[in-house]
Protein backbone atom coordinates (compact mmCIF):
# COMPACT_ATOMS: atom_id res chain seq x y z
CA UNK A 1 0.00 0.00 0.00
CA UNK A 2 1.49 3.42 -0.79
CA UNK A 3 1.64 5.67 2.08
CA UNK A 4 -0.02 9.36 0.77
CA UNK A 5 0.46 11.40 3.60
CA UNK A 6 3.02 11.11 6.23
CA UNK A 7 2.73 8.57 9.53
CA UNK A 8 1.11 10.37 11.97
CA UNK A 9 0.92 7.74 14.78
CA UNK A 10 2.58 4.60 14.48
CA UNK A 11 1.68 1.48 16.47
CA UNK A 12 3.63 -1.15 17.35
CA UNK A 13 3.53 -4.45 18.67
CA UNK A 14 0.76 -3.03 20.99
CA UNK A 15 -0.20 -5.39 23.93
CA UNK A 16 -2.38 -4.46 26.54
CA UNK A 17 -3.81 -6.21 29.73
CA UNK A 18 -5.92 -5.16 32.37
CA UNK A 19 -5.34 -7.35 35.42
CA UNK A 20 -5.34 -10.73 33.98
CA UNK A 21 -7.73 -9.98 30.82
CA UNK A 22 -5.84 -9.00 27.58
CA UNK A 23 -7.55 -6.39 25.82
CA UNK A 24 -5.46 -6.07 23.40
CA UNK A 25 -3.15 -8.60 21.79
CA UNK A 26 -0.03 -7.79 19.00
CA UNK A 27 -1.21 -4.77 17.57
CA UNK A 28 0.30 -2.77 14.54
CA UNK A 29 -0.85 -0.46 12.20
CA UNK A 30 -0.66 3.14 11.70
CA UNK A 31 -2.71 6.67 11.42
CA UNK A 32 -1.85 9.04 8.76
CA UNK A 33 -1.77 12.59 9.09
CA UNK A 34 -4.84 14.69 8.85
CA UNK A 35 -7.50 11.57 8.57
CA UNK A 36 -10.40 10.44 10.02
CA UNK A 37 -10.33 6.33 11.30
CA UNK A 38 -12.88 5.43 12.51
CA UNK A 39 -12.64 2.29 14.58
CA UNK A 40 -15.69 0.19 14.83
CA UNK A 41 -16.17 -3.71 16.73
CA UNK A 42 -18.40 -5.31 19.20
CA UNK A 43 -18.13 -4.24 23.13
CA UNK A 44 -15.07 -5.87 24.86
CA UNK A 45 -13.35 -5.88 21.13
CA UNK A 46 -10.55 -3.81 22.66
CA UNK A 47 -11.04 -0.39 20.77
CA UNK A 48 -11.84 1.88 24.01
CA UNK A 49 -8.32 0.43 25.42
CA UNK A 50 -6.60 1.18 22.43
CA UNK A 51 -7.75 4.68 22.53
CA UNK A 52 -6.84 5.64 25.85
CA UNK A 53 -3.90 4.25 24.87
CA UNK A 54 -2.57 6.64 22.56
CA UNK A 55 -3.03 9.58 25.02
CA UNK A 56 -1.50 7.82 27.99
CA UNK A 57 -5.21 7.75 29.66
CA UNK A 58 -4.33 4.01 31.12
CA UNK A 59 -1.94 4.44 33.29
CA UNK A 60 -4.43 5.90 35.57
CA UNK A 61 -5.71 2.30 35.51
CA UNK A 62 -3.12 0.66 38.43
CA UNK A 63 -4.33 -2.72 37.00
CA UNK A 64 -3.07 -2.14 32.95
CA UNK A 65 0.20 -3.18 31.82
CA UNK A 66 1.74 -2.31 28.56
CA UNK A 67 3.90 -3.74 25.83
CA UNK A 68 4.74 -2.66 22.65
CA UNK A 69 5.12 1.06 21.53
CA UNK A 70 3.13 3.93 20.21
CA UNK A 71 5.15 6.47 17.98
CA UNK A 72 3.39 10.14 17.75
CA UNK A 73 5.67 12.17 14.93
CA UNK A 74 8.16 9.33 15.57
CA UNK A 75 9.01 9.89 19.17
CA UNK A 76 7.64 7.15 21.99
CA UNK A 77 4.60 8.38 23.63
CA UNK A 78 5.58 6.29 26.72
CA UNK A 79 9.24 6.45 26.61
CA UNK A 80 10.20 9.76 24.96
CA UNK A 81 7.02 11.94 26.49
CA UNK A 82 5.35 13.20 29.80
CA UNK A 83 2.11 11.99 29.92
CA UNK A 84 0.82 15.85 29.93
CA UNK A 85 2.49 16.30 27.03
CA UNK A 86 1.37 12.92 25.47
CA UNK A 87 -2.10 14.51 26.48
CA UNK A 88 -2.15 17.77 25.42
CA UNK A 89 -1.26 16.72 21.76
CA UNK A 90 -3.23 13.83 21.75
CA UNK A 91 -6.81 15.01 23.27
CA UNK A 92 -10.01 12.97 23.41
CA UNK A 93 -13.58 13.41 23.54
CA UNK A 94 -15.66 11.41 25.88
CA UNK A 95 -18.89 9.11 25.21
CA UNK A 96 -20.93 11.41 27.74
CA UNK A 97 -20.53 14.93 27.38
CA UNK A 98 -18.45 15.56 30.29
CA UNK A 99 -18.63 19.87 30.88
CA UNK A 100 -16.88 20.75 33.91
CA UNK A 101 -19.06 22.50 36.78
CA UNK A 102 -18.36 26.16 35.44
CA UNK A 103 -19.57 28.46 32.66
CA UNK A 104 -19.52 28.00 29.07
CA UNK A 105 -16.51 30.39 28.77
CA UNK A 106 -14.47 28.62 31.38
CA UNK A 107 -15.02 25.16 30.10
CA UNK A 108 -13.54 26.21 26.88
CA UNK A 109 -10.94 28.63 28.62
CA UNK A 110 -9.81 25.92 30.93
CA UNK A 111 -7.40 24.08 29.56
CA UNK A 112 -5.12 27.15 27.59
CA UNK A 113 -5.41 28.70 31.52
CA UNK A 114 -4.04 25.95 32.77
CA UNK A 115 -1.44 25.65 30.22
CA UNK A 116 -0.55 29.22 31.35
CA UNK A 117 -2.85 31.52 28.77
CA UNK A 118 -3.23 34.70 31.07
CA UNK A 119 -4.05 37.14 28.68
CA UNK A 120 -8.01 37.97 28.70
CA UNK A 121 -8.36 39.05 24.86
CA UNK A 122 -6.39 36.12 24.51
CA UNK A 123 -8.47 33.91 26.00
CA UNK A 124 -11.74 35.30 24.17
CA UNK A 125 -9.83 35.18 20.89
CA UNK A 126 -9.10 30.96 21.89
CA UNK A 127 -12.94 30.68 22.98
CA UNK A 128 -14.55 32.14 20.00
CA UNK A 129 -12.22 30.70 17.84
CA UNK A 130 -12.74 26.96 19.19
CA UNK A 131 -16.90 27.50 19.69
CA UNK A 132 -17.15 28.53 15.89
CA UNK A 133 -15.00 25.18 15.00
CA UNK A 134 -17.22 23.38 17.31
CA UNK A 135 -20.11 24.77 15.59
CA UNK A 136 -21.80 25.81 18.55
CA UNK A 137 -21.00 29.58 19.03
CA UNK A 138 -23.86 30.97 17.01
CA UNK A 139 -26.28 29.20 20.14
CA UNK A 140 -24.52 30.50 22.90
CA UNK A 141 -22.75 33.36 22.19
CA UNK A 142 -25.22 35.35 23.69
CA UNK A 143 -24.57 33.35 26.89
CA UNK A 144 -20.94 32.45 27.61
CA UNK A 145 -21.38 32.65 31.00
CA UNK A 146 -24.47 30.56 32.13
CA UNK A 147 -23.69 26.99 33.01
CA UNK A 148 -22.08 24.23 30.98
CA UNK A 149 -24.03 21.75 32.22
CA UNK A 150 -27.36 23.47 31.22
CA UNK A 151 -27.03 22.77 27.69
CA UNK A 152 -28.61 19.93 25.73
CA UNK A 153 -26.48 16.96 25.36
CA UNK A 154 -25.60 17.55 21.96
CA UNK A 155 -24.32 21.43 22.97
CA UNK A 156 -22.61 19.85 25.59
CA UNK A 157 -21.03 17.39 23.08
CA UNK A 158 -19.76 20.39 20.94
CA UNK A 159 -18.99 22.01 23.73
CA UNK A 160 -16.56 19.31 24.93
CA UNK A 161 -14.71 19.21 21.25
CA UNK A 162 -14.65 22.75 21.86
CA UNK A 163 -12.51 23.06 25.42
CA UNK A 164 -10.76 19.85 23.17
CA UNK A 165 -9.68 22.45 20.29
CA UNK A 166 -8.80 25.24 22.61
CA UNK A 167 -5.60 23.31 24.16
CA UNK A 168 -4.13 23.15 19.97
CA UNK A 169 -3.62 19.37 19.65
CA UNK A 170 -2.88 17.36 16.92
CA UNK A 171 -4.87 14.18 17.51
CA UNK A 172 -8.43 14.11 18.38
CA UNK A 173 -9.68 10.67 20.25
CA UNK A 174 -13.46 10.48 20.33
CA UNK A 175 -14.81 7.51 22.23
CA UNK A 176 -18.09 6.86 20.86
CA UNK A 177 -18.87 10.69 21.38
CA UNK A 178 -22.44 10.36 19.63
CA UNK A 179 -23.79 7.50 21.90
CA UNK A 180 -25.98 9.37 23.74
CA UNK A 181 -26.82 11.83 21.46
CA UNK A 182 -30.32 12.18 19.18
CA UNK A 183 -29.94 11.84 15.18
CA UNK A 184 -30.13 15.78 14.65
CA UNK A 185 -27.16 16.62 17.30
CA UNK A 186 -25.52 13.60 15.88
CA UNK A 187 -25.37 15.10 12.42
CA UNK A 188 -23.96 18.10 13.85
CA UNK A 189 -21.04 16.35 15.92
CA UNK A 190 -20.25 14.50 12.35
CA UNK A 191 -20.23 17.69 10.39
CA UNK A 192 -17.55 19.32 12.74
CA UNK A 193 -15.28 16.51 12.40
CA UNK A 194 -15.76 17.04 8.88
CA UNK A 195 -14.39 20.34 8.87
CA UNK A 196 -11.82 19.82 11.28
CA UNK A 197 -10.28 17.44 8.94
CA UNK A 198 -8.07 19.98 7.02
CA UNK A 199 -6.19 20.86 10.62
CA UNK A 200 -6.58 17.42 12.59
CA UNK A 201 -5.62 13.77 12.32
CA UNK A 202 -8.71 12.70 14.14
CA UNK A 203 -9.73 8.70 15.56
CA UNK A 204 -12.96 7.95 16.06
CA UNK A 205 -14.63 4.82 17.84
CA UNK A 206 -17.87 4.19 17.25
CA UNK A 207 -20.35 1.62 18.02
CA UNK A 208 -22.33 3.02 14.93
CA UNK A 209 -20.70 1.14 12.04
CA UNK A 210 -22.92 3.57 9.81
CA UNK A 211 -21.24 6.52 11.54
CA UNK A 212 -17.94 5.02 10.71
CA UNK A 213 -19.15 4.95 7.23
CA UNK A 214 -19.75 8.28 6.92
CA UNK A 215 -17.09 9.94 8.24
CA UNK A 216 -14.52 7.89 8.18
CA UNK A 217 -11.71 8.03 5.17
CA UNK A 218 -10.39 4.71 6.57
CA UNK A 219 -11.61 2.32 9.34
CA UNK A 220 -10.20 -0.74 11.20
CA UNK A 221 -12.19 -3.26 12.88
CA UNK A 222 -11.35 -4.73 16.67
CA UNK A 223 -12.46 -8.03 17.57
CA UNK A 224 -11.48 -9.81 20.66
CA UNK A 225 -8.64 -7.46 21.13
CA UNK A 226 -7.26 -7.93 17.74
CA UNK A 227 -6.93 -5.72 14.60
CA UNK A 228 -9.21 -7.78 12.22
CA UNK A 229 -8.51 -5.47 8.97
CA UNK A 230 -7.79 -2.20 7.98
CA UNK A 231 -8.59 -0.63 5.01
CA UNK A 232 -10.36 2.22 3.06
CA UNK A 233 -13.68 2.64 4.34
CA UNK A 234 -15.27 2.54 0.50
CA UNK A 235 -13.22 -0.99 0.97
CA UNK A 236 -13.99 -2.60 4.25
CA UNK A 237 -17.83 -1.73 3.88
CA UNK A 238 -17.96 -3.14 0.44
CA UNK A 239 -15.00 -5.90 -0.07
CA UNK A 240 -13.69 -6.78 3.11
CA UNK A 241 -11.28 -9.48 3.08
CA UNK A 242 -11.74 -11.19 6.15
CA UNK A 243 -14.78 -13.26 6.99
CA UNK A 244 -15.26 -12.36 10.47
CA UNK A 245 -15.67 -8.54 9.39
CA UNK A 246 -18.02 -9.96 6.43
CA UNK A 247 -19.87 -11.51 9.18
CA UNK A 248 -20.03 -8.37 11.86
CA UNK A 249 -20.89 -5.68 9.04
CA UNK A 250 -24.01 -8.19 7.90
CA UNK A 251 -25.04 -8.39 11.39
CA UNK A 252 -24.32 -11.67 12.12
CA UNK A 253 -22.97 -11.33 15.45
CA UNK A 254 -21.98 -7.61 17.67
CA UNK B 1 -56.59 -13.66 59.66
CA UNK B 2 -54.48 -11.68 56.54
CA UNK B 3 -53.73 -8.87 56.75
CA UNK B 4 -54.36 -6.89 53.29
CA UNK B 5 -50.91 -5.38 52.22
CA UNK B 6 -51.90 -1.94 52.44
CA UNK B 7 -52.84 -2.41 56.16
CA UNK B 8 -49.11 -3.74 56.70
CA UNK B 9 -47.77 -0.84 54.51
CA UNK B 10 -49.33 1.21 57.08
CA UNK B 11 -48.66 -0.30 60.24
CA UNK B 12 -44.76 -0.44 58.76
CA UNK B 13 -44.88 3.75 58.03
CA UNK B 14 -46.25 3.84 61.84
CA UNK B 15 -43.38 2.20 62.98
CA UNK B 16 -41.09 3.98 61.09
CA UNK B 17 -42.63 7.17 62.01
CA UNK B 18 -42.74 5.95 66.06
CA UNK B 19 -38.73 5.80 65.80
CA UNK B 20 -38.58 9.51 64.53
CA UNK B 21 -40.07 10.61 67.11
CA UNK B 22 -38.61 8.80 70.05
CA UNK B 23 -35.04 9.91 68.53
CA UNK B 24 -36.52 13.96 68.73
CA UNK B 25 -38.09 13.56 72.25
CA UNK B 26 -34.44 13.75 74.51
CA UNK B 27 -33.31 16.43 72.08
CA UNK B 28 -36.02 18.60 72.75
CA UNK B 29 -36.58 17.52 76.33
CA UNK B 30 -32.80 18.82 76.86
CA UNK B 31 -33.90 21.74 75.07
CA UNK B 32 -36.72 22.74 77.08
CA UNK B 33 -35.04 21.81 80.36
CA UNK B 34 -32.01 24.24 79.33
CA UNK B 35 -33.92 26.82 78.48
CA UNK B 36 -36.42 27.15 80.87
CA UNK B 37 -34.06 26.91 83.92
CA UNK B 38 -31.07 28.72 82.25
CA UNK B 39 -32.39 31.19 80.10
CA UNK B 40 -33.35 33.87 83.61
CA UNK B 41 -30.13 33.45 83.97
CA UNK B 42 -28.75 34.95 80.27
CA UNK B 43 -28.25 38.46 80.46
CA UNK B 44 -25.45 41.03 78.85
CA UNK B 45 -23.86 41.10 81.95
CA UNK B 46 -23.31 37.49 82.24
CA UNK B 47 -22.17 37.25 78.69
CA UNK B 48 -19.69 39.80 79.07
CA UNK B 49 -18.42 39.94 82.62
CA UNK B 50 -15.94 38.40 84.60
CA UNK B 51 -16.86 35.62 87.11
CA UNK B 52 -16.99 37.41 90.91
CA UNK B 53 -17.47 35.83 94.28
CA UNK B 54 -15.81 32.42 93.91
CA UNK B 55 -17.70 32.22 90.15
CA UNK B 56 -20.84 32.36 92.32
CA UNK B 57 -21.92 35.46 90.72
CA UNK B 58 -20.95 37.49 87.42
CA UNK B 59 -20.71 36.19 84.06
CA UNK B 60 -18.99 33.70 82.16
CA UNK B 61 -16.91 36.03 79.34
CA UNK B 62 -13.55 34.42 80.02
CA UNK B 63 -14.99 31.00 79.60
CA UNK B 64 -16.94 31.82 76.71
CA UNK B 65 -13.81 33.27 74.96
CA UNK B 66 -11.63 30.49 75.97
CA UNK B 67 -13.65 28.29 74.22
CA UNK B 68 -13.69 30.39 70.82
CA UNK B 69 -9.92 30.39 71.46
CA UNK B 70 -9.24 26.75 71.67
CA UNK B 71 -11.99 26.09 68.37
CA UNK B 72 -9.78 28.75 66.45
CA UNK B 73 -6.39 27.17 67.25
CA UNK B 74 -7.49 23.57 66.69
CA UNK B 75 -9.44 24.19 63.46
CA UNK B 76 -6.17 26.14 62.06
CA UNK B 77 -4.05 23.04 62.79
CA UNK B 78 -6.42 20.71 62.04
CA UNK B 79 -8.52 21.59 59.11
CA UNK B 80 -4.97 21.97 56.67
CA UNK B 81 -3.55 18.85 58.03
CA UNK B 82 -6.43 16.99 57.86
CA UNK B 83 -7.64 18.52 54.19
CA UNK B 84 -3.94 17.47 52.52
CA UNK B 85 -4.12 13.80 54.50
CA UNK B 86 -7.49 13.35 52.67
CA UNK B 87 -6.07 14.34 49.76
CA UNK B 88 -3.60 12.59 49.43
CA UNK B 89 -5.00 9.17 50.31
CA UNK B 90 -8.13 9.53 47.77
CA UNK B 91 -5.69 11.02 45.12
CA UNK B 92 -2.32 9.77 45.42
CA UNK B 93 -1.75 6.71 47.51
CA UNK B 94 -1.98 3.54 45.95
CA UNK B 95 -3.87 0.74 47.08
CA UNK B 96 -1.88 -1.19 49.61
CA UNK B 97 -1.44 -2.31 53.31
CA UNK B 98 0.22 0.83 53.77
CA UNK B 99 -2.86 2.79 52.98
CA UNK B 100 -5.21 0.55 54.48
CA UNK B 101 -2.81 0.98 57.92
CA UNK B 102 -3.21 4.67 57.77
CA UNK B 103 -6.81 4.12 57.32
CA UNK B 104 -7.47 1.81 59.70
CA UNK B 105 -5.60 3.94 62.10
CA UNK B 106 -7.79 6.84 61.25
CA UNK B 107 -10.78 4.77 62.07
CA UNK B 108 -9.10 4.07 65.28
CA UNK B 109 -8.44 7.19 66.38
CA UNK B 110 -12.21 8.18 65.64
CA UNK B 111 -12.60 5.87 68.24
CA UNK B 112 -10.35 6.58 70.91
CA UNK B 113 -12.19 7.67 74.37
CA UNK B 114 -11.40 11.77 74.97
CA UNK B 115 -10.40 11.07 78.61
CA UNK B 116 -7.23 9.20 76.37
CA UNK B 117 -7.03 12.43 74.20
CA UNK B 118 -6.84 14.44 77.43
CA UNK B 119 -4.03 12.02 78.78
CA UNK B 120 -2.13 12.10 75.70
CA UNK B 121 -1.98 16.20 75.27
CA UNK B 122 -0.58 15.93 78.96
CA UNK B 123 2.48 13.59 78.42
CA UNK B 124 3.14 14.91 74.80
CA UNK B 125 2.49 18.52 74.61
CA UNK B 126 2.47 19.78 78.23
CA UNK B 127 5.31 17.56 79.39
CA UNK B 128 7.54 16.54 76.60
CA UNK B 129 7.24 19.85 74.58
CA UNK B 130 7.58 21.70 77.71
CA UNK B 131 4.20 23.84 76.57
CA UNK B 132 2.92 23.78 80.00
CA UNK B 133 -0.69 23.88 80.53
CA UNK B 134 -1.55 26.41 77.89
CA UNK B 135 -4.05 27.38 74.92
CA UNK B 136 -1.48 25.86 72.16
CA UNK B 137 -1.10 22.13 74.35
CA UNK B 138 -5.02 22.61 74.54
CA UNK B 139 -5.81 23.40 70.62
CA UNK B 140 -3.23 20.70 69.53
CA UNK B 141 -4.83 18.06 71.43
CA UNK B 142 -8.35 18.87 70.30
CA UNK B 143 -7.00 19.40 66.63
CA UNK B 144 -5.52 15.71 66.87
CA UNK B 145 -9.10 14.77 67.89
CA UNK B 146 -10.85 16.50 65.15
CA UNK B 147 -8.91 14.81 62.66
CA UNK B 148 -10.68 11.51 62.12
CA UNK B 149 -13.79 13.45 61.33
CA UNK B 150 -12.20 15.96 59.56
CA UNK B 151 -10.54 13.13 57.38
CA UNK B 152 -13.06 11.14 56.94
CA UNK B 153 -15.35 13.54 55.47
CA UNK B 154 -13.11 15.03 53.19
CA UNK B 155 -12.27 11.78 51.68
CA UNK B 156 -16.23 11.21 51.06
CA UNK B 157 -16.51 14.42 49.55
CA UNK B 158 -13.01 13.82 47.46
CA UNK B 159 -14.36 10.60 46.35
CA UNK B 160 -17.69 12.07 45.69
CA UNK B 161 -16.29 14.49 42.57
CA UNK B 162 -16.86 12.34 39.58
CA UNK B 163 -14.19 10.51 37.97
CA UNK B 164 -15.37 11.74 34.58
CA UNK B 165 -14.21 15.13 35.65
CA UNK B 166 -10.61 14.30 36.52
CA UNK B 167 -10.27 12.78 33.33
CA UNK B 168 -11.74 15.40 31.09
CA UNK B 169 -9.33 17.49 32.77
CA UNK B 170 -6.18 15.38 33.08
CA UNK B 171 -7.17 14.47 29.09
CA UNK B 172 -6.44 17.95 28.18
CA UNK B 173 -2.85 18.07 29.30
CA UNK B 174 -3.85 19.29 32.56
CA UNK B 175 -0.88 18.07 35.17
CA UNK B 176 -2.85 16.06 38.08
CA UNK B 177 -2.30 18.75 41.21
CA UNK B 178 -3.65 21.27 38.84
CA UNK B 179 -7.01 19.13 38.30
CA UNK B 180 -7.11 18.50 41.83
CA UNK B 181 -6.63 22.39 42.67
CA UNK B 182 -8.77 23.52 39.81
CA UNK B 183 -11.36 20.84 39.18
CA UNK B 184 -11.68 18.44 42.54
CA UNK B 185 -10.87 20.68 45.27
CA UNK B 186 -13.48 23.61 44.49
CA UNK B 187 -16.13 20.36 43.87
CA UNK B 188 -15.55 18.74 46.95
CA UNK B 189 -14.81 22.32 49.16
CA UNK B 190 -18.32 22.21 50.69
CA UNK B 191 -18.50 18.64 52.08
CA UNK B 192 -14.73 18.98 53.49
CA UNK B 193 -16.32 22.43 54.86
CA UNK B 194 -19.63 20.70 56.26
CA UNK B 195 -17.87 17.95 57.50
CA UNK B 196 -14.89 19.78 59.09
CA UNK B 197 -17.03 22.28 61.32
CA UNK B 198 -19.75 19.32 62.39
CA UNK B 199 -16.65 17.88 63.81
CA UNK B 200 -15.09 20.85 65.82
CA UNK B 201 -18.48 21.30 66.97
CA UNK B 202 -18.41 18.11 68.61
CA UNK B 203 -14.73 18.86 70.11
CA UNK B 204 -16.32 22.62 71.26
CA UNK B 205 -18.54 20.48 73.68
CA UNK B 206 -15.56 18.18 75.11
CA UNK B 207 -14.12 18.35 78.80
CA UNK B 208 -11.99 15.31 78.77
CA UNK B 209 -9.14 16.20 76.83
CA UNK B 210 -9.15 20.35 77.99
CA UNK B 211 -9.12 19.48 81.39
CA UNK B 212 -5.53 18.26 82.19
CA UNK B 213 -4.10 20.06 78.65
CA UNK B 214 -5.56 24.10 78.98
CA UNK B 215 -8.46 24.56 81.28
CA UNK B 216 -7.92 26.98 84.01
CA UNK B 217 -10.18 26.12 87.49
CA UNK B 218 -10.63 29.99 87.72
CA UNK B 219 -9.00 32.73 85.98
CA UNK B 220 -10.81 36.19 85.84
CA UNK B 221 -8.87 37.43 83.33
CA UNK B 222 -8.25 37.14 79.09
CA UNK B 223 -5.55 34.68 78.06
CA UNK B 224 -2.78 36.54 77.36
CA UNK B 225 -1.11 34.52 74.63
CA UNK B 226 -1.07 31.02 73.36
CA UNK B 227 0.97 30.07 75.80
CA UNK B 228 -1.80 31.06 78.54
CA UNK B 229 -4.27 29.18 80.49
CA UNK B 230 -7.52 29.71 79.73
CA UNK B 231 -10.92 28.93 81.38
CA UNK B 232 -13.43 26.82 78.69
CA UNK B 233 -17.15 26.68 78.92
CA UNK B 234 -17.49 22.70 79.52
CA UNK B 235 -14.43 22.50 81.93
CA UNK B 236 -16.24 25.29 83.77
CA UNK B 237 -19.89 23.80 83.57
CA UNK B 238 -17.79 21.04 85.38
CA UNK B 239 -16.83 22.95 88.00
CA UNK B 240 -19.96 25.03 88.78
CA UNK B 241 -21.85 21.70 88.85
CA UNK B 242 -19.67 19.66 90.72
CA UNK B 243 -16.71 21.28 92.54
CA UNK B 244 -18.45 24.81 93.90
CA UNK B 245 -20.95 24.96 96.64
CA UNK B 246 -23.63 26.72 96.74
CA UNK B 247 -24.02 27.73 93.63
CA UNK B 248 -27.45 29.06 92.47
CA UNK B 249 -28.40 26.61 89.42
CA UNK B 250 -29.41 29.30 87.02
CA UNK B 251 -25.83 29.64 86.80
CA UNK B 252 -25.10 26.34 85.64
CA UNK B 253 -28.04 26.11 83.49
CA UNK B 254 -27.30 29.38 81.88
CA UNK B 255 -23.38 28.02 81.08
CA UNK B 256 -25.14 25.03 79.19
CA UNK B 257 -27.38 26.60 77.68
CA UNK B 258 -24.55 28.89 76.27
CA UNK B 259 -22.37 26.13 75.74
CA UNK B 260 -25.18 23.89 73.50
CA UNK B 261 -26.33 27.43 71.89
CA UNK B 262 -22.55 27.63 70.58
CA UNK B 263 -22.73 23.92 69.41
CA UNK B 264 -25.83 24.00 67.39
CA UNK B 265 -25.00 27.74 65.87
CA UNK B 266 -22.05 26.21 64.38
CA UNK B 267 -23.90 22.95 63.04
CA UNK B 268 -26.60 25.66 61.61
CA UNK B 269 -23.76 27.31 60.01
CA UNK B 270 -22.45 24.30 58.37
CA UNK B 271 -26.62 23.33 57.52
CA UNK B 272 -27.05 26.42 55.90
CA UNK B 273 -23.30 26.36 54.12
CA UNK B 274 -24.45 23.08 52.51
CA UNK B 275 -27.78 24.11 52.01
CA UNK B 276 -26.76 27.23 49.79
CA UNK B 277 -24.00 25.08 47.97
CA UNK B 278 -26.64 22.27 46.97
CA UNK B 279 -29.02 24.86 45.49
CA UNK B 280 -25.79 26.10 43.60
CA UNK B 281 -24.73 22.81 42.29
CA UNK B 282 -24.80 21.72 39.16
CA UNK B 283 -24.09 17.74 39.16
Amino acid sequence: MVELSPVKIAVEDLNIRYDDVWALKDVNFSVKDKEILGVIGPANSGKTSFLRALNRLNDLDLGCRMKGSILLNGKDINREMDAEEVRKKVTMVFALPIPLPMSIFDNVAYGPRRHGVKDKKKLEEIVEKSLKASFLWDEVKDRLSSSGMKLSGGQQQRLCIARTLAVEPEVILYDEPCSGLDPISTAKVEEAMRELKSRYTQILVTNNVKQAARVGDRVAFFLMGELVEIDEAQKLFTTPRDKRTNDYLTGRFG
Amino acid sequence: MKLKSQTKQKIAFALLGLAAVIVIVPVALILMILIKRGLPAISWQFLTEMPRMGMRAGGIFPAIMGTLCLVACAISVALPLGVLTAIYLVEYARKNWWTRMIEIAIVNLAGVPSVVYGLFGLGLFVIFFHFGSSILAGALTLAIMELPVIITSSKEALMSVPRSFREASLALGVSKWETIRCVVLPNALPGILTGSILGVSRTAGETAPILFTVAAFYLPRLPQSIFDQCMALPYHLYVLSTQVPNVKPALQYGTALVLVGMVFSLNLVAIIVRAHIRSKKQW
